[in-house]
């Protein structure tokens, strides 16, 4: 994005509507780093569209002053596809739930991520039902207790991350709500990605499924539960660092630093572009409230890879087919055989 | 169908007005080239021509057998060819399952050209006659003209020269059988023979073989004693309006129609789509039009198919999507959302039997109430109905303007009938087809009043403000909007209003939409036959004879279903009874007697098979009776 223009700010991507989302949700922090983001990647309110399906956060375009289109439920990835595969010109930022994405949009969750056009997809996986008050969602912990599951979940949860590495995802990152400040930065690495982004947002839904993630955002447990990605730097985690991801062959292994006196150096080093990597990393996904031997939950990007998009490669095949000129409408109706009466 | 008698140069050439045809063989025969061949023939001959492929449904049925017969069904003709015939007046059998599969829709007295090396053992016994039952000599064809022929003999002995393998010639047979025909009915050969040459291009060897099958059918027909004493035909071409032609089926036609209405429109062409029997072929069409800069995106579901094309709407693409029933239910939430956001889309429906699977590769008209009618919500849409094959080039020409110029989906119907028949048409001017103009909003500056993005024009149109453009930041969804704003309300009054602003905006489409015209007859009497979409050849032919007959019966036909024609309840009240026949249990009906308070009288067929003139002009002549 070149300075052309003056830069607007976060408040110049507020809309005129107040959000309608419940005190301490989640949500208020995606929307403001989106906001902010915006800002700091200079793009222009009339180049962006929010497109969403139906849920607590399919709000979202109302709340951004950008173009914005509200869809039914589940579709907001393939109403999201055709308008990029038209329009590829225009940044185009889905938000979407665990249930609309995950649960009636899986089809085109999957679908979108393998053709890769470049979109911005903001998943907001709060493992429950919020809209429609309180029902287990795909990624609800097994046993959870909700109104549809008065004696706890027996569906066993989707793995957003592992689904999208195999689904051929380009761009694969977790964030927690609570961390605003890396939020921002995953939202414009995901804006310049070429291909789809998923986002996948842990978002407490304090009135329906509130500490879903306490396990890895209470302030006394997250060092110990929780891993932060960085690009080319050793899997550290524990308070201070004192503890590390060793990987043993294919088996991670967690290593006390301080008692095994294993060196950083020696320890797993986050390599965002190494897709067997990524798919281990992916399967992190132990509940520390159930077992007292666990891998920290990885927070970041775990997987960037550049592949054409599909809107690139589209157009390419229409100015191949177009290098002798664009097709008149004489041609298109005459067709390649013909004869004539007189 | 007068029948004259010539003598001309000892031939005796008898003229006929039209003749319908039946090529039918193994799947492995060849039969729909052979047929498309001598469909192009008499098109370019100047003939009226309709032609219908009918293949098993199976990909790979057993070989020999009735399943496997696959057959290409056309009519051509002077005047009067508006179906690829209900029966026919010839048939090439390739093999005994061919014939048993069809004899039943042969005319009495009709003509059977047989390949009697196809009546062997093993096949006499695949198609279940028999080996000691062979139809060729057993006295069953009494009642026809048959014709056998040892075509592949004669065929290797034809090209028994050319050094191909046994195998290459034999593929030639069914050329030779188009040579015989092409005699039969006095016809050139050049048209074949330049497709050979340059279909095979760069194997001239081949190329060479078949001309040369050709010529030896040609010339066997000539010299054969067999067939001189019976003469041979000669149907002169039809008294066409002059211009270029080209032949289309159904389903290329509206992906035509389509892609024409984007280009005069300056508009790009989307097509979101799932591939479903019978309608693949127009996204199979469309992906192949590049060069005119359409875009197709084959979906993951037929819920995708809609969406995206909404999505690409909402981007200022000119978005359609096409589907058969199983796949029009699944896009009607889809239809829901696209009622509300007010964005232009084309949904073209290709009717098959149902519910569910159905029939999937047989038509029917079951679907109409469904368009009307199938969606959640007070939802409507404009519905156009295409009642030929060349006609759903101007039907998804038409649904398209309506799209852009109303901001509505517009629901398309064609059916399997349509879809796969072909008809000769004429290739219009681009200054022919009427204008589209799309209702862009332009950019508004900052000083300027706020943007209203569904403030509506006098009739009732909403702008179309598509992103990109500076000033005209908008958020629309799927929830009931504020009048003007589009800023999500609960109100009940505005949701009142909103449903009728909606619902009116339809319903004004009815000012562009022509009046509907009698096809034949007079303009007012005892009975109106009142069709919609393919059952017009029927129709008209059975109007056109029982009118012959002495009978004073008229035909209308409508294209306009939402909204009906302004003039529909006026013709209407014209005449006595109106007799309605359609491929469902009356739903057409339904609608006319819903909205005129009359009651018509039903002929309804749901058999997966498209009306013949004979029923409907027994029904008509029943009516008439009891008048």
């Amino acid at each position: 994005m070149t300075d052309t223009h003056t830069c607007l700010t976060a408040k110049d991507f507020t809309s005129n509507q107040e959000p309608k989302w419940c005190p301490g949700c989640g949500d208020f922090m995606v929307l403001q780093q989106l906001k902010n983001a915006m800002a700091e990647l200079c793009l222009k309110t009339e180049e962006v569209v929010v497109v969403s399906g139906i849920g607590c956060s399919s709000r979202l375009p109302y709340y951004i002053n950008t173009y914005g289109v509200h869809g039914i439920h589940g579709r907001a990835m393939a109403m999201a596809s055709g308008l990029k595969a038209a329009r590829p010109d225009l940044s185009i930022w889905v938000g979407t739930g665990d249930g609309d994405a995950l649960s009636i949009g899986g089809n085109h969750y999957i679908h979108t991520v393998r053709r890769n056009l470049d979109i911005n997809v903001v998943l907001f996986n709060n493992e429950i039902y919020g809209l429609t008050k309180g029902q287990y969602s795909p990624t609800s912990k097994v046993g959870l207790r909700t109104v549809t599951s008065p004696t706890g979940v027996v569906d066993y949860p989707i793995n957003t991350i592992a689904l999208t590495l195999g689904a051929g995802g380009t761009f694969v990152a977790r964030v927690m709500d609570r961390d605003g400040k890396l939020m921002k930065e995953i939202f414009k690495r995901a804006h310049n990605h070429k291909g789809t982004s998923i986002v996948e947002i842990y978002q407490n839904c304090p009135i329906f499924n509130d500490g879903a993630f306490g396990a890895f955002s209470d302030k006394e447990r997250k060092d110990d539960t929780t891993l932060h990605l960085e690009q080319g730097q050793p899997l550290v985690f524990g308070a201070n660092g004192s503890k590390g991801i060793h990987l043993d062959g294919f088996k991670p292994t967690v290593i006390d630093l301080e008692k095994s006196g294993v060196s950083k150096d020696d320890l797993w080093i986050h390599d965002e572009n190494d897709l067997i990597k990524a798919n281990i990393l992916s399967r992190f996904f132990d509940d520390p409230n159930s077992t007292e031997e666990f891998l920290p939950r990885p927070f970041g990007i775990f997987y960037v890879e550049d592949r054409f998009t599909y809107e690139q490669a589209l157009d390419a095949q229409i100015d191949k087919a177009q290098e002798k000129g664009e097709g008149t409408l004489e041609e298109l109706l005459a067709g390649n055989s013909t004869w004539t009466i007189n | 169908m007068s029948d004259t008698v010539i003598l001309n140069n000892n031939d005796m050439v008898i003229s006929k007005t039209s003749v319908s045809v039946l090529f039918a063989g193994d799947s492995g025969d060849g039969m729909q080239l052979t047929g498309t061949q001598f469909a192009n023939t008499v098109a370019v001959y100047g003939s009226d021509l309709n032609t219908f492929p009918n293949f098993p449904s199976e990909i790979r049925p057993p070989a020999g057998t009735v399943a496997g017969v696959s057959g290409f069904q056309l009519q051509f003709g002077t005047t009067g060819v508006y179906t690829p015939g209900a029966k026919f007046d010839v048939m090439i059998a390739m093999n005994a399952a061919a014939l048993k599969a069809n004899l039943k829709n042969l005319h009495h007295g009709g003509i059977i050209i047989a390949d009697s090396e196809g009546f062997d053992a093993k096949n006499l016994n695949l198609s279940g006659y028999g080996e000691t039952n062979n139809p060729l000599e057993d006295g069953t064809l009494t009642d026809y003209t048959v014709f056998k022929i040892p075509v592949i003999s004669l065929t290797r002995q034809a090209l028994a020269d050319t050094g191909l393998s046994t195998k290459i010639i034999d593929r030639c047979k069914n050329m030779f059988v188009l040579g015989v025909l092409y005699w039969l009915y006095s016809l050139p050969l050049e048209t074949t023979i330049e497709t050979l040459q340059s279909k095979f291009k760069n194997k001239q060897d081949i190329a060479d073989a078949n001309i040369k099958a050709v010529k030896a059918g040609y010339n066997f027909g000539d010299e054969t004693e067999m067939f001189s004493q019976h003469g041979r035909f000669r149907v002169p071409p039809a008294q066409k309006k002059g211009g270029v032609y080209r032949r289309v089926t159904g389903n290329e036609a509206s992906a035509i129609g389509l892609a024409a209405a984007a280009k005069k429109a300056g508009l790009e062409l989307f097509l979101g789509s799932y591939p479903i029997t019978p309608a693949s072929e127009i996204l199979q069409t469309l992906a192949g039009l590049k060069k005119w800069g359409v875009k197709t995106f084959q979906a993951e579901d037929e819920i995708a198919g809609i969406l995206t094309s909404i999505g690409a709407a909402y981007g200022g693409a000119l978005a359609a999507t096409n589907t058969s029933g199983p796949g029009l239910a699944l896009k009607t939430e889809g239809m829901g959302l696209a009622v509300i956001l007010e964005v232009p889309l084309v949904i073209i429906n290709v009717m098959r039997g149902g519910p569910s699977t159905g029939l999937p590769t047989k038509p029917e008209q079951s679907d109409l109430l469904m368009a009307m009618y199938g969606r959640h919500g007070e939802a409507p849409m404009p519905v156009i109905a295409a009642m030929s094959p060349v006609d759903c080039f101007y039907a998804a020409y038409e649904a398209a303007k309506i799209a852009v110029e109303y901001m509505t989906p517009v629901l398309c119907l064609t059916d399997g009938y349509l879809a796969l028949s072909s008809e000769p048409m004429l290739v219009p001017s681009p200054d022919d087809l009427a204008t589209i103009t799309p209702v862009f909003s332009p950019e508004r500056k900052a000083d300027e009043p706020a943007y209203l993005p569904y403030k509506r024009d006098e009739r009732g149109v909403r702008p179309w403000g598509i992103p990109g453009t500076p000033g005209l930041e908008h958020r629309i969804g799927g929830l009931e909007k504020q009048n003007e704003t589009g800023h999500v309300s609960h109100d009940p009054e505005n949701h009142a209003l909103m449903t009728r602003l909606r619902a009116e905006k339809v319903a004004k489409v009815a000012d562009i939409i022509p009046d509907l015209t009698i096809d034949n007859g007079p303009e007012k009497g005892d009975l109106l036959v009142l069709g919609w979409g393919s059952t017009y050849g029927a129709i008209k032919k059975a109007v056109e004879q029982v009118r012959e007959g002495g009978l004073d019966v008229a035909h209308a036909h409508l294209r306009y279903i939402n909204p009906f024609p302004k003039n529909l309840g006026a013709m209407l009240g014209n005449f006595k009874k109106v007799l309605i026949p359609e491929n469902n249990c009356g739903q057409l009906l339904s609608l006319i007697r819903d909205k005129f308070l009359i009651e018509p009288v039903g002929f309804s067929k749901v058999q997966g098979l498209p009306f013949n003139e004979m029923e409907i002009e027994e029904k008509i002549t029943d009516i008439l009776k009891e008048l």
